[in-house]
């Protein structure tokens, strides 16, 4: 609506609006010039910073060199775990441009199976820029080699010079050092470490791996090129070589471990060889065990089911995750229980073939007549034993039991313990709601009914009566006290001299595992822990499952103690039987070695090979019979 | 018609300087985002330029009633123009901004900037100052901005709809028009804002949107945007050095010669050179709004007003688009950026302000 009441428009006047307007535009075009100004100065200025590191992260493209990871050595320095050179070839998804043709050759080249093409495309999806996208490890020089000449047709294809784990030994040190693998998305979640996305890179899954993994991953290195925003390298700016990890020393003995795993032959169980001296672990076996070596190549699915299938568990480490009823085992403590609760080992009990508790008869395995101590642990007598708690009481055995390491958790690197019962009056009433009984008491003294351990403990067990002192064991050099044991020299000293007359006495359970050395003789003491119920079957045959374990703790040498031992095996029908021998084997080979190499030859003739060839065989044999099992699942 | 060539110190040499300061400028950052080469820009837009100049020069000795005289017809011819790009693009099937003339592609949008000022000036020199208040004063100037603007946004190209739309109304509001009719204009407008909004094409739409937020896609279409003001902000306030622009040279940086120019130069001349730059195109438009001012006819103050804010208009939403302000409608920088259409319409707009300061020159003013 124009106003009524306007001046008359003259042209005068319009010159004047003319002239007023349009210097109000000139004005309005410097005010806008002087804002442009303005921006400009805030952005080159105030937020230079953030554009020149922006600048600088278009500009420069970092590519990341995995680290060596640090080695893993025994006692001597010989390698239990070490790097070997792994051929690889990666696709940088940023310099792939013609992906079909790319991905066609690769896959006649490197001979790719319909998995691999679609892992590797399902990769290339979710990969962005420069990261790298796996193709294919552990490449032959001649695949490698092909890849090679042909890498200038085939853009955005990087060959690369990297390292894989190795095992020497292989199945030998499985559960000792357990395993590396690649990093999955919840641990790159956790750790937001761009390493973790580089192809080639593999962090400790399992073990020791696991467990020394901040001192073994060492650093990465860097490659760093300028590149153009369609990642044509321009040139290469500089390179930070990788600072490999750290050298883990363990106190394993790399030979003895390799032997007692061979020793171990087509049995289930664990053997655990302690230094009686400072409580160093040489030894450290749970067979069968898995090869590690496949673990870190990225376990196939059909091996992985192959491992989980066998009755024999070879995933599980039964050295320190087997719980076992220890049977005889466990005499040796209980004599010094006995002696520490004024028990006269001479004072003598007459073995009538088992004890009469009520209108309860608890059977023996022989008829022994008068027996002392030294004598009962000889041969393994149950029905002095039998009498021995009826008059203490198990509440009086089980404080010496956890003493010597029974039902106690070890702070031991990288291991999962489980740590087994030794049970009494109070803990069966908060476990059961049930006050403690006689027979119970039975029952426990000879290592059955409520009692379980793992080896570990029988190990740690057998080197603190042998050493006297409260040995903690240790993977690395790791200072423990070892106060001596609270224990009158004359208990222990019945305990060991029955040990002694267990393997060297006349008519002893283990006579048969002598060892054959001049001036060396080993202590020990038998146990056979019935897997079915007391006095049920007979344990000695039928199927595997339900036959009797087997378990041995020894020393040697009996005068002055160096090595101590424990062994289970699962199912072996007697501790003389199947586990003592193996001690004699072992602890032969620490003495004299040709010897005790020429008794395992002789066994791996009979069993069919090394560990290597029996799995290698025995996977040969379950893949063609079970080729079309169900998926069960890869951890990664 | 022609007058004979004026003596030496008639040339414009102030004016020269400035237009050879701001192109040479130019040159250089063309040279360096070739990657140190004369080819294949920097050598074509000098020589182009000298050209352009030259036209220039000669427009500028035209006597002022010529443009007057010839305002609506060029109008209607340029007109003719623009549907004829409109029919030929549906006929080859898809959008076309350019004929082709042989010798060279026209694009008749460019004209078209400096028709409707002259045309709109030579209707409002003519409109009896009585009327200026009426409706007469009104109707005729929107249809003629109206027609050009729309069958440009139908090609699509919505920066030089814009430029037509700012050019005319600028015209409009220096020759006196109510200044509420204005104010209420930019209120509708602001209130259409959504309708007009959902008339724009999809990708415009796009533009628009990443414009507001260029974050959410930062290597799609936001990418223009965000990777200008890396440039721009890593050249600090002195720069990284000649020919050391890593975003210009490595080609993180799209359009580096043309739309983008300011940010190459930006990134190796830093704020100074920014500053520099800003400083010559305010000598360029502070010499034509003086023009403008001191013009003798009511013609040649529309038209040299009308003719300045065309020029302003390039620079600025340019530069409020390299610097994230405006969204991506590629308007290249006036004698900055390579190519010939934008510096073909500066150089004639430059030139009818030289026959309109040369005009005034001649005699008394005489506003009709």
């Amino acid at each position: 609506m124009p106003r009524k009441k306007s001046p008359p428009i003259t042209e005068a006047w319009r010159g004047m609006t003319f002239t007023r307007r349009a210097l109000l535009v000139g004005g309005g075009q410097m005010v806008i010039g002087a804002a442009l100004a303005a921006r400009m100065a805030y952005i080159s200025i105030i937020d230079n910073d953030r554009y020149v590191l922006e600048s600088e992260s278009n500009r420069v493209n970092l590519t990341l060199i995995p680290p060596r990871r640090g080695w893993i050595v025994d006692r001597n320095g010989k390698a239990l775990a070490n790097n070997r050179v792994s051929l690889r070839i990666d696709i940088i998804p940023d310099r792939l441009h013609n992906k079909e043709f790319v991905l066609g050759q690769l896959r006649t080249l490197l001979r790719l199976d319909g998995d691999a093409m679609e892992r590797i495309n399902r990769d290339l999806q979710a990969a962005s820029g420069f990261q790298p996208v796996a193709v294919a490890e552990n490449l032959s020089e001649g695949d490698y080699a092909s890849i090679l000449v042909r890498l200038p047709d085939l853009p955005g294809v990087a060959p690369q010079r990297g390292f894989a784990r190795n095992y020497p030994t292989g199945a030998a040190v499985g559960h000792l050092i357990g395993y590396v693998g690649a990093p999955n998305a919840e641990e790159y979640q956790k750790d937001k470490d761009p390493l973790y996305i580089t192809p080639g890179y593999r962090i400790g899954k399992d073990g020791l791996e696991k467990y020394f993994q901040p001192l073994l991953k060492g650093q990465p290195g860097a490659k760093r090129v300028e590149v153009t925003a369609r990642g044509k390298v321009v040139r290469d700016l500089d390179t930070k070589s990788d600072i490999q990890g750290k050298t883990v020393h363990l106190t394993i003995d790399a030979d003895l471990q390799e032997y007692v795993a061979r020793r171990m032959g087509r049995e289930s169980g664990a053997a655990v060889v302690i230094d009686c001296e400072n409580g160093d672990i040489l030894s450290f076996v749970s067979m069968p065990s898995f090869d590690p070596n496949s673990f870190s190549d990225g376990i196939s699915n059909s091996e992985y089911a192959w491992l989980r299938a066998d009755d024999h568990q070879p995933l599980i480490n039964k050295a320190t995750r087997g719980l076992y009823p220890p049977g005889s085992t466990l005499k040796p403590m209980a004599a010094i229980a006995a002696i520490e609760h004024g028990v006269d080992p001479s004072e003598r009990h007459t073995c009538i073939g088992g004890y009469r508790l009520g209108s309860r008869f608890f059977r023996c395995l022989g008829t022994h007549g008068s027996v002392d101590m030294p004598t009962a642990i000889m041969k393994s007598c149950n029905s002095y034993f039998y009498w021995l708690a009826h008059r203490l009481g198990y509440d009086a055995i089980a404080p010496t039991a956890r003493l010597l390491g029974l039902g106690e958790e070890f702070q031991l690197a990288g291991s999962n313990q489980r740590y087994g019962t030794i049970p009494d009056s109070a803990w069966k009433m908060k476990k059961y709601d049930q006050p403690w009984s006689a027979s119970d008491s039975l029952n426990a003294v000879i290592g059955q009914g409520y009692v379980s351990v793992n080896p570990l403990q029988l190990a740690v067990m057998a080197a603190r009566i042998a050493s006297g002192r409260r040995l903690y064991p240790r993977l690395v050099r790791r200072e423990f006290k070892n106060e001596a044991l609270p224990f009158s020299p004359d208990a222990m000293a019945v305990a060991r001299h029955g040990m002694d007359l267990v393997v060297n006495g006349p008519g002893g359970t283990a006579g048969r595992s002598r060892l054959p050395l001049d001036g060396i003789a080993m202590a020990g003491k038998t146990g056979t822990a019935q897997v079915r119920g007391l006095n049920t079957g007979n344990g000695k045959g039928g199927s595997w499952r339900f036959r009797d374990h087997g378990l041995f703790i020894c020393f040697a040498p009996v005068d002055k103690p160096k090595y101590a031992a424990g062994i289970v095996i699962e199912h072996g029908m007697g501790g003389s039987r199947a586990a003592a021998p193996v001690a004699k084997d072992f602890m032969t080979f620490l003495y004299d070695r040709d010897k005790a190499m020429e008794a395992l030859e002789t066994f791996e003739a009979g069993w069919g090979g090394t560990i290597k060839e029996r799995m290698d065989r025995d996977y040969a044999a379950w893949r063609s019979g079970a080729s079309s099992d169900p998926d069960p699942g890869v951890p990664q | 018609m022609i007058p004979v060539p004026p003596a030496i110190q008639r040339i414009p040499w102030k004016l020269i300087a400035i237009l050879s300061g701001i192109t040479g400028f130019g040159l250089l950052v063309l040279y360096s985002a070739a990657g140190g080469s004369w080819s294949p820009w920097a050598w074509q837009q000098g020589v182009r330029f000298l050209v352009f100049l030259g036209v220039a020069l000669v427009i500028g000795r035209f006597p002022i009633r010529i443009f007057e005289d010839f305002a609506y017809l060029g109008y209607i011819g340029v007109l003719i123009l623009l549907v004829a790009v409109e029919l030929l693009g549906f006929v080859g099937g898809g959008s076309q901004r350019w004929l082709n003339l042989g010798f060279m592609n026209l694009q008749p949008s460019e004209l078209m900037k400096v028709a409707i000022v002259l045309a709109l000036a030579r209707f409002y020199s003519q409109l009896p100052p009585g009327s200026t208040r009426t409706w007469t004063a009104l109707w005729p100037a929107l249809m003629l901005i109206g027609l050009p603007a729309a069958l440009v946004m139908l090609q699509p190209d919505l920066g030089t709809a814009l430029a037509i739309c700012v050019g005319g109304v600028i015209v409009m509001f220096v020759s006196g028009l109510p200044f509420w009719w204005f104010g209420s204009a930019a209120a509708a407008g602001a209130a259409a804002l959504p309708v007009l909004f959902s008339l724009l094409h999809d990708y415009q739409q796009k533009r628009v949107l990443i414009f507001l937020d260029p974050e959410s896609d930062p290597l799609g279409a936001g990418y223009h945007i965000s990777q200008s003001k890396i440039a721009i902000g890593s050249g600090g306030i002195g720069g990284k050095g000649f020919l050391n622009g890593s975003q210009s040279h490595l080609d993180y940086l799209p359009e580096g010669h043309t739309d983008f120019i300011f940010a190459t130069m930006a990134e190796e001349w830093g704020l100074i050179g920014g500053l520099g730059l800003l400083l010559g195109f305010f000598l360029l438009l502070r010499w034509s709004t003086r023009v403008a001012l001191n013009a003798r006819t009511r013609f040649g103050q529309l038209t040299a007003t009308g003719l300045t804010m065309t020029i302003f208009f390039y620079i600025a939403i340019n530069l409020m688009m390299v610097m994230g302000l405006a969204p991506v409608v590629g308007i290249p920088l006036p004698l900055f950026s390579y190519g010939g259409s934008s510096m073909l319409t500066i150089m004639t707009c430059v030139g009818i302000v030289l026959a309109i300061e040369n005009d005034a020159k001649k005699g008394s003013r005489r506003l009709q």
